[in-house]
C-alpha cells in the first residue's frame, strides 16, 4: 500500500502518508495539478486551475503539519464545484452569465474547509445552474467521461465526479437537487454523497431550487467522505434552512457490524426503465450485503413514479424565482447598449442564460403564473407530500433503501440533448430523496461494457452515519471503487 | 396541452428574458412537451392532503434576531457591477 503513487491513493491514503511524512503537501497538490492541466483537453473537469494558489496554501499546510499543528484534513487536495463561491476566484457557475464573477467571499462550505487545512486545485465544471444530468449545459464546454471520453460524465456536478474517476482530484465538493451528486458519482465509478437537506450550510452556494438543494461531497471512498462530511456539515446561522443538530463522529462508525440491518427494495426502482444489465450489477452487491448479514426486505413507494415530473414544476417554479436576481445590474453579464431598463434585463438574461436554463426559468414563469399556480404549483407540492409519506412509511419497515442510482450507464454525448424529458428521466430514482429531504449515497458496484455502474442509498433524515457505515463495509468487500480508467492509471 | 408562440411570448415578457427568432419555435415545442409531461399529476388523488413546502416535517423557516452583523463592503461587491459612480449602480435612465 505504501508504494501505491500518489493519485492512486484515497483521501485517508493521502493522510496517513502526510502524517508519516512519505511526502509533503506541496508534493501531492503539485502531483494532482499536474495530472489535472494534462487532462483537461481530454476531460475538461476544471473551469478554473487555481495552481499558484493551491501550492501556496499547500506549503502553509506543511509548515503547520512540519510544526505538529496539523488537523486530519490538512494538506490534503481537493476541488471544488463551481457552483460555490470561492473569494477572488472566478465562480461561474457554469454559466456565461457569471463568466466575469469573482466572489468577493467564501461559501461556508469553502471556508469551513480551508480552515481545515485543506488545498484548493481548481474549480470544476459542472451543468449551467447545475441545470443538467449530463453536463452539456455548461457554459465552458461539456465535461467527458474518463471511461469512455465520448460519454457524458453525468450531471449537474460531471467536472467533480470526472475528476475525482481520473484521480486527478482526490475528492471534490458537489450538490445535488435531483441526483446532481449521485447520478454522476454513479456514471464516473466514485462515491458520492448527498446529504439530508439542512445538514450542509448552502451560504455562497449560488441556489437553484431552495427547497430541493444540498451540498455534498465525490470522493474515492466512504471513508474519505465521512472525513469531508464531518468538516462542512453542520449548523450555519447564515444559511436559514441549515438545521441546529449535533454533527456525529462520522469516521468512528465506518466499520460497525451490519448483521440486521433491514434493506428496503423499493418496488417501483426496478421498472422497466432499469437496464437489465445494471440491475444485474444490483442483485449482487445485493447478495454482498445478505453475506454481511443484512436482510432484504421488499418496499413499496407508489406516488414515487410521480417524482420526476412533480420535480419538473417545483425545481422550475424556485429556480425562476432564484435567476430572477441576475438582471446585469449588479453583477453578472450586462448587454450592450441597452436602450432602456426593460431592454437591459431582457437582452442581459437572454444573452446570459443558456438554452437549458432559459427553458427551466420559463417553464417555472408558467407554473407560478395566474390561473396555473394551483393546478401545477400547488398540485405539486401536494403530490410531494404523497412521496414524502411513502418514503416515511417505507423507514417504518427497513432501515436504509437501496437500489440503482441511474437506469443506465453513461450514454454518449448528444444522445439525448434534443429532447428535454429524456434527459430529465435520467433522475427518475435520484428525484425523489431530494422532494422528501432525504440523504442518498451512490457507491461503484460493478460494470456494464467497462461502463460504471451505481449502487445507491438512501436513508432516513440524518442517517449520514449509517448510510456511510452501510457502504464502507460494503467497499470494504469489494475493490470497485478503487478501479480506476486504463487511460488514468 | 399545446402552448402558442404567442404563450411563449408572454412568458418570455413575464420572466424578463429576449427570446430570438430561432429560439422560439424550440421553447414553443419543448415548453408544450413539459407541460403535457407534468400534466401526469392530474392522475394523483391529493383531496385533502397540505401542499409540501419544507422538505423537513415541522421544521419552518427561522428567523434571526433584528441586529446588524456586516459591515458595508459596497466598494467590494461593486467590483463585479457592469457599471458604477460614486457607489450607485448605473442603469438607463428610467426617467425622461
Amino acid at each position: 500500500m505504501s508504494a501505491s503513487p500518489i493519485h492512486r491513493r484515497t483521501l485517508a491514503g493521502l493522510a496517513k502518508g502526510l502524517k508519516q511524512r512519505e511526502f509533503s503537501s506541496v508534493e501531492v497538490a503539485r502531483a494532482f495539478l499536474d495530472r489535472l492541466e494534462s487532462s483537461q483537453p481530454d476531460l475538461n473537469a476544471f473551469v478554473t486551475v487555481t495552481r499558484d494558489a493551491a501550492l501556496a496554501s499547500a506549503a502553509v499546510a506543511d509548515r503547520r503539519l512540519a510544526a505538529g499543528e496539523g488537523g486530519p484534513l490538512t494538506g490534503l487536495p481537493l476541488a471544488h464545484k463551481d457552483i460555490f463561491c470561492t473569494e477572488g476566484v472566478l465562480t461561474s457557475c457554469g454559466s456565461k452569465m457569471l463568466a466575469n464573477f469573482v466572489s468577493p467571499y467564501d461559501a461556508t462550505v469553502v471556508a469551513r474547509l480551508r480552515e481545515a487545512g485543506t488545498v484548493m486545485l481548481g474549480k470544476a465544471n459542472m451543468d449551467e445552474f447545475a441545470m443538467g444530468s449530463s453536463n452539456e449545459t455548461s457554459h465552458f464546454g461539456p465535461v467527458r467521461n474518463p471511461w469512455d471520453v465520448a460519454r457524458v460524465p453525468g450531471g449537474s456536478s460531471g467536472g467533480s465526479a470526472a475528476a475525482v474517476a481520473a484521480r486527478v482530484a482526490p475528492a471534490a465538493t458537489a450538490t445535488d437537487t435531483g441526483g446532481s451528486i449521485r447520478q454522476p458519482a454513479a456514471l464516473c465509478g466514485v462515491t458520492g454523497i448527498k446529504p439530508t437537506y439542512g445538514r450542509v450550510s448552502r451560504y455562497g452556494m449560488i441556489a437553484f431550487a431552495s427547497s430541493l438543494d444540498q451540498g455534498g461531497l465525490i470522493t474515492i471512498s466512504a471513508e474519505d467522505a465521512a472525513l469531508l462530511l464531518g468538516a462542512i456539515a453542520g449548523f450555519d446561522p447564515r444559511d436559514s434552512t441549515s438545521v441546529d443538530t449535533p454533527v456525529p463522529d462520522y469516521a468512528a462508525t465506518l466499520g460497525e457490524p451490519l448483521a440486521g440491518l433491514r434493506i428496503g427494495l423499493v418496488r417501483e426502482f426496478f421498472d422497466k426503465g432499469l437496464d437489465a444489465r445494471c440491475e444485474a450489477r444490483i442483485r449482487e452487491a445485493l447478495a454482498v450485503y445478505e453475506k454481511l448479514g443484512a436482510k432484504l426486505v421488499e418496499v413499496s413507494c407508489p406516488n414515487l413514479p410521480l417524482s420526476v415530473p412533480t420535480y419538473y414544476v417545483v425545481a422550475p417554479a424556485e429556480c425562476s424565482s432564484n435567476l430572477a436576481r441576475f438582471d446585469g445590474v449588479r453583477f453578472g453579464h450586462r448587454c450592450e447598449q441597452p436602450r432602456n431598463l426593460a431592454d437591459l434585463y431582457r437582452r442581459s438574461r437572454g444573452e446570459g442564460f443558456g438554452a437549458e436554463v432559459k427553458r427551466r426559468i420559463m417553464t417555472g414563469t408558467y407554473v407560478l403564473s395566474a390561473g396555473y399556480y394551483d393546478a401545477y404549483y400547488l398540485k405539486a407540492q401536494r403530490v410531494r407530500q404523497l412521496i414524502s409519506a411513502d418514503f416515511a412509511r417505507a423507514f417504518g419497515e427497513c432501515d436504509v433503501l437501496v437500489g440503482p442510482t441511474s437506469p443506465t450507464p453513461a450514454f454518449p454525448l448528444g444522445a439525448k440533448t434534443s429532447d428535454p424529458i429524456t434527459m430529465y428521466l435520467n433522475d427518475i430514482y435520484t428525484i425523489g430523496a431530494n422532494l422528501a429531504g432525504l440523504p442518498g449515497m451512490s457507491i461503484p458496484c460493478g460494470f456494464v461494457d467497462g461502463l460504471p455502474v451505481g449502487l445507491q442509498l438512501v436513508g432516513p433524515h440524518f442517517s449520514e452515519a449509517r448510510m456511510l457505515n452501510v457502504a464502507h463495509r460494503y467497499q470494504t468487500e469489494t475493490d470497485w471503487h478503487l478501479q480506476v480508467p486504463a487511460a488514468y492509471a | 396541452m399545446s402552448l402558442s408562440r404567442s404563450d411563449i411570448e408572454k412568458i418570455a415578457h413575464l420572466a424578463r428574458l429576449e427570446l430570438t427568432e430561432n429560439e422560439l419555435p424550440v421553447y414553443v415545442d419543448s415548453l408544450s412537451r413539459i407541460i403535457d409531461f407534468v400534466g401526469e399529476l392530474d392522475r394523483a388523488q391529493t383531496a385533502g392532503i397540505e401542499p409540501m413546502a419544507h422538505p423537513l416535517p415541522g421544521l419552518a423557516q427561522r428567523l434571526r434576531a433584528d441586529e446588524v452583523l456586516e459591515t458595508d463592503r459596497h466598494e467590494l461587491f461593486q467590483r463585479n457591477a457592469p457599471q458604477v459612480e460614486a457607489g450607485l449602480y448605473l442603469v438607463p435612465k428610467v426617467i425622461e
